[in-house]
């Protein structure tokens, strides 16, 4: 029961999280910055901003469900950082692990968009509403890509448990390489599911001012933008467990310092990645997610199976 | 479709006057269905400075430095447009080195202008890393103009009569160098333009004005060029050195928002080739001939190519040191009309580089008419009373209702 409470409030969970999560918000405005040839933010400027917002007055418009409105971003919260329990950091069994748990983490890490959606939509504010609309509309472009590639990757790893994948891989360091077009797209996923640049179209700042979070201020933001950081750290964590080789039969302290090295080249690419583009329209990026990223994963799942028939084991 | 009704009743959703998107408040109310774009209505009127009106209560020189601030971006354009139409009235021919170093200043304010449209034109389609880019080599052009002219806004370098600096020898040197820089980055960014797909993705094809409707409508600068209409002033109806100097006006036909960034980004090309001429042809001589304080009656009209279009002022002098009449047609007013149009069955994602590739400047816009009956001598006053409760009456039509709201600061107060 003590043990359970550890994980859940301290390692790996909200505790963890939060400082990680700022670490993560920090390195990717820092690089973003760089790559803009910017100098950036000091280290402590994510924290410094939520501290800012959670100091402020809150106000919540008067045509808005107030209950909706203040729960959504608890729950944002709460959903990405329960997916981190079932997702491997400290060696190679993540806390909470049993068979079929890659589903439940898929699943966790959707409800956030469905918070976002909930909670712009009860702000009854029109850039919200519309915002709320775009970001549901994206889930369903993205959301279809990612899975598939997740899939492919547990086929060939013949387990529906992450931990289970991350044992297969580390054992079979030659086939996580067999990933590689999986792990491209799951990026590039990721990017939509963080609603980060060339995908920031529920958020686009010039169109709908913050979509979603128009009418959110004060603590409700701060909240927003932490499950923003956690969901990062979450969604960067399931690409690392499922696409990089992670467990080397290291000791514990070795194995989660390489974890972390992953995380940051994640968010790495991410911000790379969305210094490159400008803000694709929301017809181009539904477009572009069945007309090449379905068909990539696909091909990946395709191969995986070829690969499950063909390899020996 | 059971309930076609319902989908049939359009959101409709202001941009402005206060809008992230928009860089002054200005009014865009638009109507939507899903992400279509149905129809949009234009309202100006919310910068009204009462410039023009103010100029008959200042002397030539005193309204000068006021037509100066007029524009942030295009102020030299508007105080030469203006000091063209006084000398003109009072007969007056400035010397030759003047003339260039004018050109050399509307030169360098075109490429800070256009670096800077660049720069807004990547963040309104979610790029900010040409407005970075951009913003950082703009700096510069504004420090070679801070150098030549002591400010970086609001120059301050005319004069009725010439310009009040002149240029050195080492100034020239260090003009020639910043220009080498911006020609590089430069090619860099026509080439970005050319090949990055999302660059590609957004601009082409959007906010498309035929050349007939660009006539019609009577676009202006790079907004007409870009749809085949090779109008510029420079060009046409050479003023200051334009007429000494070789360039080709840029303009492409395809007639949409990718076209006016290519027109722009060559007509970066065409200013420093220009300024290059300047530095090597421009005369030794005075800078200024004195004129007297009071000008003689008559009236001029000016134009001048500002990098957003056709300038225009008109100036009616009436014997006394102060103007009789100033008027000021900003090339955005004559853009503005065309926005509407260009927006027809567009996406949402699509309006603010719609409204963002004419170059808008509002604040150059906004003017005032009162009409009066003429045979009812009274003066029709209206209180700030009447004008609040028109506003809220004005809102109500468009859907939006203060009532709670009003309750609500009632109670308060």
């Amino acid at each position: 029961m003590l043990k359970a409470l550890f994980h859940i409030l301290i390692f790996p969970g909200l505790g963890f999280l939060f400082v990680f999560g700022f670490f993560v918000e920090y390195a990717d405005r820092k690089l973003y910055a760089r790559f803009q040839n910017r100098i950036g933010p000091p280290w402590f400027q994510p924290l410094a901003d939520f501290i800012k917002l959670i100091s402020k007055e809150e106000v919540i418009p008067e045509e808005a469900d107030s209950t909706v409105f203040k729960l959504m971003p608890v729950f944002a919260i709460t959903a990405s950082a329960a997916a981190i329990l079932y997702i491997p950091t400290l060696g190679e069994r993540s806390v909470f692990a049993f068979s079929g748990d890659v589903i439940v983490v898929l699943y966790l890490l959707t409800i956030p968009t469905f918070t976002y959606f909930l909670g712009g939509w009860y702000s009854r504010s029109v850039y919200s509403m519309i915002g709320a609309v775009r970001s549901l509309t994206q889930l369903f472009a993205y959301e279809v890509p990612l899975f598939l590639c997740i899939l492919a990757a547990a086929l060939l790893a013949d387990t529906w448990s992450l931990s289970g994948m991350v044992v297969f891989y580390s054992h079979h360091l030659g086939y996580w390489f067999c990933n590689i077009i999986g792990f491209g797209v799951a990026l590039i996923c990721l990017l939509g599911k963080l609603e980060k640049v060339p995908f920031d179209i529920p958020e686009a700042e010039t169109e709908i001012v913050a979509g979603s979070f128009t009418e959110y201020n004060g603590k409700l933001l701060a909240f927003i933008r932490m499950s923003f950081n956690i969901e990062m750290v979450a969604g960067a964590s399931l690409l690392a467990a499922v696409f990089l080789p992670f467990g080397l039969h290291l000791p514990a302290a070795v194995m989660f310092l390489f974890y972390l090295v992953q995380i940051i080249f994640i968010v790495a690419v991410i911000s790379f990645l969305r210094s490159l583009f400008a803000r694709v329209r929301l017809d181009q990026m539904i477009n572009f997610c069945w007309k090449y990223l379905a068909p990539l994963a696909f091909l990946q799942v395709l191969f995986n199976l070829i690969l499950k028939v063909v390899l020996p084991r | 479709m059971h309930n076609s009704e319902h989908y049939s009743e359009d959101v409709k959703i202001p941009m402005g006057p206060q809008h992230p998107s928009l860089k002054e408040p200005e009014s865009f109310l638009i109507s939507l269905r899903g992400e279509k774009i149905t129809a949009s209505s234009v309202r100006l009127g919310y910068n009204h400075r009462g410039i023009e009106k103010a100029c008959e209560d200042r002397t030539y020189t005193q309204g000068l430095y006021l037509i100066e601030r007029i524009c942030g971006i295009c102020s030299h354009s508007h105080s030469t447009c203006f000091s063209q139409a006084v000398e003109e009235i009072a007969g007056v021919e400035i010397p030759a080195r003047a003339k260039y170093l004018r050109t050399l200043i509307g030169e360098l304010e075109r490429i800070h202008s256009h670096l800077l449209w660049l720069g807004v034109a990547g963040h309104e389609i979610g790029f900010d890393t040409l407005l970075m880019y951009t913003w950082r080599d703009r700096e510069v052009v504004m420090d070679l103009l801070a150098a030549l002219t002591g400010n970086r806004v609001n120059y301050g370098i005319n004069t009725i009569g010439g310009v009040r600096r002149d240029i050195s020898s080492k100034q020239k040197e260090e003009v020639l160098k910043g220009v080498a820089i911006l020609e590089t980055q430069t090619k860099y960014y026509i080439d970005l333009a050319k090949n990055e797909t999302t660059l590609l993705k957004r601009l082409q094809g959007v906010g498309v004005l035929s050349h007939e409707d660009a006539v019609r409508l009577d676009a202006v600068g790079p907004t007409a060029r870009a749809c085949g209409v090779k109008r510029d002033v420079r060009k046409d109806d050479p003023y200051a050195a334009y007429a000494e100097l070789d360039f080709k006006v840029i303009s492409v036909n395809s007639c949409d928002v990718y076209g006016r960034t290519l027109v722009r980004l060559g007509e970066l090309m065409e200013s420093y080739s220009l300024i290059r001429q300047i530095i090597s042809k421009i005369p030794e001589g005075a800078i200024a001939v004195k004129l007297p304080r009071k000008i003689p009656a008559g009236q001029a009209v000016s134009r001048y190519e500002a990098p957003r279009g056709e300038d225009l002022h008109y100036v009616r002098a009436n014997g006394t040191e102060k103007p009789d009449r100033v008027k000021v047609r900003a090339p955005t007013l004559a853009n503005i009309q065309s926005v509407s149009k260009m927006l027809e069955d567009r996406y949402l994602a699509d309006m603010p580089i719609v409204i963002a590739a004419i170059d808008p400047c509002f604040s150059c816009t906004d003017r005032l008419i009162a009409i009066r009956d003429s045979r009812n001598k009274e003066k029709n006053t209206v209180t700030w009373e009447t004008i609040r409760l028109k506003g809220i009456e004005w809102y109500k039509g468009q859907g939006i209702d203060f009532k709670s709201l009003n309750k609500k600061l009632t109670e308060s107060f």
